[in-house]
């Protein structure tokens, strides 16, 4: 209830305030590198708010509608692929002041691509419930990255070099708040309570009028959009994209971080996409033993916390 | 007799061997209220999921509001009318009270996705209204003042007659209770027949009462169906159903099976 009038206005200063900053942090990096402030660091700001975008999306499905997805990795991968290979073909017959163009384009069809993927997966296989659910998306992404690893047209397993360096500080925080807005508003209104009927009971809430089939592939395809999102902002920002990319242990990062969060509430997610991203640049002289850390931090939430680390107040009310 | 608002006609419902229900004619009018009832394993819930849609019959058909219902999905069925309870409570357990009763009216809001996401005047004038109506449900039930409550957290009976505004929320024009009485002691009862009586009076809808208690279902019900193995083995005024000897049977036993016994 809380949300109605302030939403719109919440996510347009998000929008601002991004926009407003990047040049600021940009200046930062160019006159003061290597002080306080590199380009080390704009990148894990930028690593950040497209993990925000992915655990955020991936909460739609997982978290607040209640499905078990492991393919999140294949629909960012499938996100990346459209939208670079749009702008590699393109780029040099577009003149500088049309580039957001070509770039915005090109994220809306790499989201719209992954979307489509989605709805062709989600479709049949979300008649399924629980772990067969969990087998088949992880079998999707496989696929997707398969298919990725040995296309020529998509570089194969060379992967695609020289990507423009599109993404900015504003575009991946610009997108990331609109992910959270859609994701927020979507669940918090009478329409939105469907997702998590359907979460709960799906007897029940068939009963209640509720087309369990229908909210779950609504998810799966906005949860893909935004990968797919995800997606294009990555290629533009590591400027390389190669299969090993997206392989399932990009899904599972993914997942942990919505578990972290505990399932189904946005800050909390929101809060694990951050310190899921810091967490392996500080282990950084170590990383090897980053999945050591992650497997510990999971055996350890599921004892201490089952219900989340960053969950606030009792109860598991799903508010966002 | 009044017009049939459900039909059921020959109805037979097999799982593998075993005949569930068995050529099961069965009709409920307009505003009337039916009970249902049956010894244990005889069929009630079954023919309960096979209104509401669960099961579809192996033979036979059903009709509601004179369409039938062939292959319809639970849900297409709530929106043509028929809402349910269910016998083991199943509340949304993430949900406040106010929110399992506005999870059911997602069925009647005005707007879409896009209306959520756009957020504009029509979106807000609709979730007024949708507020308007679960508040108004829940204060007729008094379950007004826990609307911030986990559902869940409520006490049993509450959660029982939450279950019931919520199946209301739907707007039905026939509500299906099933065993709505289970689990409660005898002050809970007479309150559950007074409630009952109340709905169909307040919302004039068709209630059909799946129950196991004698009381409550010869206190309330105009007509009741006696199912025993799967087969109606009578129907008629609580007053006839008392005095059958069929019915007798089946609860309680053959003389010769009580004689054995002793």
């Amino acid at each position: 209830m809380t949300m109605h009038s302030g939403a719109k206005r919440s996510l347009l200063i998000a929008i601002v305030v991004a926009v407003a900053l990047a040049p600021l942090l940009e200046w930062i990096v160019k006159t003061h590198s290597g002080n306080y402030f590199n380009g080390y660091y704009l990148g894990v700001l930028i690593d950040i708010a497209i993990n925000i975008i992915l655990a955020v999306s991936l909460n739609l499905i997982n978290g607040h509608t209640g499905q078990f997805s492991l393919g999140h990795a294949g629909f960012m991968a499938v996100g990346g692929y459209t939208a670079a290979k749009l702008t590699l073909s393109l780029q040099a017959a577009v003149p500088v002041w049309a580039q957001p163009i070509l770039f915005s384009a090109a994220l809306l069809l790499g989201g719209l691509a992954a979307a489509v993927i989605g709805l062709g997966v989600g479709a049949p296989s979300l008649r399924l419930r629980g772990d067969y659910l969990a087998i088949v998306t992880l079998g999707f992404g496989e696929i997707i990255r398969v298919v990725f690893q040995t296309t020529d047209f998509f570089g194969a397993a060379t992967g695609l070099p020289a990507i423009a360096n599109w993404t900015n500080f504003a575009w991946a925080w610009s997108l990331a708040a609109v992910t959270v807005f859609v994701v927020a508003c979507l669940v918090n209104s009478t329409y939105g309570r469907g997702f998590i009927a359907t979460h709960d009971d799906e007897v029940a809430a068939s009963a209640m009028g509720v087309n369990p089939v229908r909210y779950k592939v609504t998810a799966f395809v906005i949860g893909a959009f935004f990968a797919g999102i995800a997606g294009g902002l990555f290629a533009h920002h590591k400027r390389f994209l190669s299969p090993t990319s997206f392989d399932f242990m990009k899904s599972i990062d993914i997942v942990v971080m919505v578990i972290l969060g505990g399932m189904g509430r946005t800050p909390g997610v929101i809060a694990a996409a951050i310190i899921l991203t810091v967490l392996p640049e500080a282990l950084r002289t170590f990383a090897e033993y980053r999945m050591i850390v992650y497997s510990l931090l999971i055996i350890g939430l599921m004892i201490l916390r089952p219900q989340g680390l960053f969950t606030i107040g009792k109860g598991r009310t799903a508010k966002v | 007799m009044t017009r049939a608002l459900l039909q059921l006609e020959n109805v037979t419902i097999r799982f593998g061997g075993l005949t569930a229900v068995s050529k099961l004619d069965f009709h409920l009018g307009d505003q009337e209220l039916v009970g249902l009832i049956g010894p244990n394993g005889a069929g009630k819930t079954t023919v309960f999921n096979l209104i509401t849609g669960v099961y579809q019959p192996t033979e036979g058909s059903i009709q509601f509001r004179g369409e039938p219902t062939g292959c319809l999905k639970p849900h297409e069925l709530a929106r043509r009318g028929i809402a349910r309870t269910f016998q083991n409570i199943r509340l949304f357990p993430s949900l406040t009270v106010f929110d399992n009763v506005r999870a059911a009216l997602q069925l009647h809001r005005e707007h879409g996705i896009q209306n959520a996401l756009w957020r504009g005047k029509h979106f807000r004038e609709s979730e007024k209204s949708v507020e308007a109506q679960v508040m108004e449900l829940l204060e007729i039930f008094s379950l007004g003042r826990v609307r911030d409550e986990d559902a869940t957290s409520l006490p049993y009976g509450d959660q029982r007659r939450l279950e019931i505004v919520r199946a209301l929320a739907t707007k039905p024009k026939l509500l299906c209770l099933d065993e709505p009485a289970a689990g409660m002691n005898p002050t809970e009862k007479v309150e559950l027949m007074r409630l009952i009586r109340f709905i169909q009076e307040k919302f004039q809808i068709s209630i059909l009462l799946v129950e196991h208690d004698m009381k409550v279902v010869m206190g309330i019900c105009q007509r009741i169906g006696v199912l025993d193995y799967g087969i109606k083995i009578a129907e008629g005024t609580p007053e006839e159903i008392q005095k059958n000897s069929k019915v007798i049977e089946a609860y309680l036993g053959t003389e010769e099976q009580l004689e054995a016994e002793c």
